[in-house]
């Protein structure tokens, strides 16, 4: 996946200030930066939930801006983990995740319910499937967005401040079903604030400020020696 | 000093139940009673009644089917109204503001008489047009004007995120609305629905002007031949509370059972 000269403006404000990103396959991505710094922005622009205003986003060389493109069909290939869940809440756990298996990859009702419970599985709530989702804490409800993605069988996750919205005793529950993903050799691209996570689990980091990459490179490297003062100055601060 | 806690709360707790205790229906339900009481079995309101009555199945029949399809006018119309194509926005914005410019008594004379006629005979059916069936009509297309407006406020109340996390599994904008959003809305509007349907059966009284023999035109026509205004007026009156009674009861009922989810 590939973000080329990407720039979005909300009005007035210039939210994204040209962004070049580039996620390899397998790669985990942890993308930083303080409150309105166009990250989650940047993070929407890949899956076409906002639609960039100059630039260009490509999954596997598909320009997604491209009019003859059909979006419904590069978003199947893309997941996407709300920071408020976003689950669907007329509808069971399990009717969750057979929807878009049933409507959109046209599979049977027994089909999408044996994969969706092979996803609940892996997400480790397989007893809750026929509960409704306010029903289930944060936590579990995180946890089902994440399974209702991954049944789709996406090339590339992307995780909007998962962990956000959560109480912090749920946190860890979402960061291991997370860490079992990547090692899993998913591409993730993952807006959050867990630096812990970040540092174990992530392959590169990005800290943007101001719609701007201010400094991107490897995990390691970049807690071990950040170069820019931003940059500096944002670690010390949550670290 | 425990006492005094305990009496003051106790003295709170009487406050708030009495406060919360139905007065209105107890109110509502005697004048009903009595009006009750008059038009069943008061000898005065016997021919009345006799002559009023049959109209119901007119005034009931008129009302469900105005409201059927006004329900599937204002569907369309509160899906166009917030299309995403221009024209047919506004072609359904036009419409709304029209209905809610003109008077419901007027629209009613302008439908049955001068909008419904015309189609009528271009499609050659001028024969089975039927003075019922130009107040259903009317009366659907004006609520249809309004329920549009429930609809657009129904879908808009769905929190944004449930569409984005519909388009983002790859769902059409259509079926993100028909399996995700839609639901949600009509769930939502089923209070104000049922509101409207309760006006709806109000307003069928002014059906009256084209003579369609439901219960208010029934009234008018006793009143008229026999001068006696308080039986043919109290009658309806009597009939209409007992209806709207019964359908506020049961909204009230499903708002209550939708607020706790």
């Amino acid at each position: 996946m590939e973000v080329k000269g990407l720039h979005k403006w909300f009005g007035k404000v210039h939210a994204v200030d040209g962004v070049n990103l580039r996620v390899n396959v397998g790669e985990v991505m942890i993308i930083v930066g303080p409150s309105g710094s166009g990250k989650s922005t940047v993070l929407r622009c890949m899956n076409h939930l906002e639609v960039p205003t100059s630039g260009a986003v490509y999954l596997d060389g598909v320009h997604l801006e491209d009019p003859k493109v059909e979006i419904n069909a590069v978003r199947r290939e893309v997941g996407m983990v709300f920071q408020q869940f976003n689950l669907f809440p007329h509808r069971t756990v399990l009717n969750n995740i057979t929807l878009a298996l049933i409507k959109v990859r046209g599979w049977s009702r027994e089909e999408a319910e044996s994969i969706a419970m092979e996803q609940l599985q892996r997400v480790g709530i397989p007893e809750q499937a026929h509960k409704k989702p306010a029903q289930l804490s944060g936590g579990q409800q995180q946890r089902v967005a994440i399974a209702r993605s991954l049944a789709m069988n996406p090339k590339v996750m992307l995780f909007d401040e998962p962990t956000s919205a959560l109480d912090p005793e749920m946190i860890k529950e979402v960061l291991d079903v997370m860490r079992a993903l990547a090692a899993s050799g998913m591409t993730m691209v993952v807006v959050s604030h867990e630096m812990g996570f970040a540092r174990e689990v992530g392959s590169r980091l990005v800290m943007m400020d101001f719609g701007q990459i201010v400094e991107e490179g490897p995990v390691g490297e970049m807690f071990a020696n950040p170069q820019h003062p931003r940059t500096q100055e944002f670690f010390s601060k949550i670290l | 000093m425990t006492t005094d806690v305990e009496a003051i709360d106790a003295a709170l707790q009487h406050r708030a139940e009495r406060g919360r205790f139905p007065w209105w229906l107890v109110v509502m339900l005697a004048i009903i009673g009595w009006l009750g009481s008059l038009v069943f079995f008061d000898e005065r309101f016997t021919d009345a009644r006799t002559f009023i009555l049959p109209g119901l199945v007119i005034t009931i029949r008129a009302t469900l089917f105005a409201f059927a399809l006004a329900v599937v006018i204002g569907l369309v119309a509160g899906l166009g109204r917030i299309s995403r194509f221009t024209p047919v926005r506004h072609l359904c914005i036009t419409y709304v503001e029209f209905i809610r410019g003109v008077p419901i008594l007027v629209l009613i004379l302008m439908v049955a008489f001068v909008v419904i006629p015309p189609i009528f005979e271009a499609v050659g059916l001028a024969n089975r047009l039927s003075f019922e069936m130009r107040a259903v009509l009317s009366l659907a297309l004006i609520y249809g004007g309004y329920i549009a407006e429930v609809f657009r406020a129904g879908i808009e109340s769905v929190p944004p995120g449930q569409a984005e996390a519909g388009r983002s599994l790859g769902l059409t904008q259509g079926k993100t609305m028909r399996y995700i959003v839609l639901p949600q809305a009509i769930r939502n509007v089923l209070p104000a629905l049922g509101n409207d349907f309760i006006s709806m059966l109000k307003d069928s009284s002014l059906l009256t002007l084209l003579g369609v023999g439901e219960i208010t035109h029934k009234s008018r026509l006793y009143s008229g031949s026999s001068f006696k205004y308080p039986e043919a007026f109290l009658t309806i009156t009597f009939l209409y509370l007992c209806m709207t009674l019964v359908l506020s009861l049961v909204v009230r009922a499903v708002s209550r059972r939708l607020d706790r989810g």
